[in-house]
C-alpha cells in the first residue's frame, strides 16, 4: 500500500523518543506500518481493540498507572470513542494522545471516508480538544513533544491528525 | 446471594490489590466497606473499567490488579473481552457481578436476565480461566483461585439486585482520581 513508511517512521520515533510504552491501535489502512513498528518493539505493549473506544479505558489506566501511552485510530475511530473522552479522560482529568489518521479530507477519493472527514475537525473543536496537524516529518518531533507536555500539563486529551501530506505517497 | 456479601467476603483479599470498580451500587458498597487509596470508583465512562484495568495491568505487571464489573457494563463493552482474552494479563483478576439488571438506573432488566450467560461469553472471546458462581462459598473460592493462579481469569457471580440505602460517598471523583494515582505510584517496586 502507498502509505509512507518514511512519514510513520518520524512519528513512531518520537513516540518512542518521549518514552510511550503503551500504544493501541485498530487497524487502519494509513497505521500499517505505525502499527508493525510497535509489533516489532519489545519495549511497546500494542494492544490491538475491537472498538477504539476501549483504547480511552487503555490509556486512563495506563496514566493512573504512571505509563505514557498513545492511541493509533481513524478518525471514525475517534467519532465512535467520543463518550469515553468526555465521561471518562474529560471528567476525570486525564490527558490523551490521540493520534488520528487524517480519513476523508482534502484529496480523498474514496466515497465512504468522505462524510467523516467533514466533521472530524468541527468535532474536535466543539469538545474543546487542543489539535495539530502533522505535515512535516521533519517538524514530527517537536509537534508530538509539544503536545505531550500540553495533554499532561492541562490533563486533558491532544489531537494529533495524521494528514494525507505524511501519511499517504501517490504511487508512481 | 448479595453482593455486599461477597465483597465483604473478599475485601482481606482487596485490600493489598489495585481495585477499579464500576459506579453505582457496587462502588458505594465497596466504599463502605472501608476505602483504600487503591481503590478507584469508576463513576462514569460505563463499559470501560475492564479496559482501565487492562490498562493499569499491561503499565504495572507488578502490581495485582481486580476489575469489579458489572452485567450492565460488560454487556457494553463485549468486545473488550476479546481484548482482554488477547494480552491476558496474568496480574489481572475480573469480577463480573451479574444482577440481571440496570440496577442503579431504575431496575430495567439486562439481557442476562433474558438469557445471555456471561461466563459463555467470557469463555468464548478466549478467556481460559472463568468461573461461573452463585453461592457465596462458591464465589469466595472462585475468588480466591483466581487472584491466585498467576493468569487472567474472570470469575462471574450472579446476585440479587438490591440497592444500597444511599449512594453518597463523602469522596469527589477527582480526589479518588489523584489519590489513586499516588498510591500506584507509591507502590512502584
Amino acid at each position: 500500500v502507498p502509505v509512507s513508511a518514511s512519514g510513520s517512521r518520524a512519528v513512531y520515533d518520537a513516540l518512542k523518543a518521549l518514552d510511550v510504552r503503551i500504544v493501541s491501535a485498530l487497524p487502519e489502512t494509513w497505521l500499517v506500518h505505525l502499527i508493525r513498528m510497535a509489533e516489532e518493539d519489545p519495549d511497546v505493549s500494542l494492544v490491538r481493540l475491537a472498538k477504539e473506544e476501549e483504547g480511552v479505558g487503555i490509556s486512563v489506566g495506563a496514566h493512573l498507572a504512571g505509563v505514557r501511552s498513545a492511541m493509533l485510530m481513524q478518525n471514525h475511530g475517534f467519532l465512535q470513542s467520543i463518550n469515553g473522552i468526555v465521561s471518562l479522560a474529560m471528567l476525570y482529568r486525564v490527558p490523551l494522545l490521540m493520534l488520528i489518521s487524517d480519513r476523508g479530507h482534502l484529496g480523498e477519493r474514496d466515497p465512504w471516508q468522505t462524510e467523516g472527514g467533514r466533521h472530524t475537525r468541527r468535532v474536535l473543536d466543539a469538545l474543546n480538544i487542543v489539535t495539530d496537524e502533522l505535515r512535516d516529518p521533519a517538524t514530527v518531533e517537536h509537534q508530538i513533544r509539544r503536545a505531550v507536555s500540553l495533554a499532561e500539563s492541562s490533563l486533558a486529551p491532544v489531537a494529533l491528525l495524521l494528514t494525507r501530506d505524511l501519511m499517504w505517497q501517490e504511487p508512481t | 446471594v448479595r453482593r455486599s456479601d461477597c465483597l465483604a467476603a473478599i475485601y482481606p483479599e482487596l485490600e493489598s490489590r489495585v481495585v477499579v470498580s464500576i459506579m453505582g451500587s457496587l462502588a458505594i458498597e465497596l466504599y463502605e466497606l472501608g476505602h483504600r487509596p487503591n481503590f478507584f470508583y469508576q463513576q462514569h465512562g460505563m463499559g470501560l473499567a475492564s479496559s482501565v484495568g487492562l490498562g493499569i495491568a499491561l503499565g504495572r505487571p507488578d502490581l495485582d490488579v481486580v476489575v469489579l464489573d458489572g452485567d450492565g457494563s460488560v454487556l457494553m463493552n463485549m468486545g473488550g473481552l476479546t481484548t482482554l482474552a488477547r494480552y491476558a494479563p496474568p496480574n489481572l483478576t475480573h469480577v463480573i457481578f451479574d444482577n440481571e439488571s440496570l440496577l442503579s438506573v431504575g431496575g430495567f432488566p439486562t439481557a442476562t436476565s433474558a438469557g445471555a450467560d456471561l461466563a459463555a461469553v467470557a469463555r468464548g472471546a478466549g478467556i481460559a480461566r472463568v468461573d461461573g458462581v452463585d453461592t457465596l462459598d462458591g464465589f469466595v473460592e472462585a475468588f480466591r483461585s483466581a487472584v491466585s493462579d498467576g493468569a487472567l481469569s474472570t470469575v462471574v457471580a450472579k446476585v440479587e439486585a438490591m440497592l444500597p440505602p444511599t449512594f453518597h460517598m463523602d469522596l469527589h471523583l477527582l480526589e479518588n482520581r489523584f489519590e489513586f494515582a499516588r498510591a500506584l505510584r507509591r507502590d512502584a517496586r
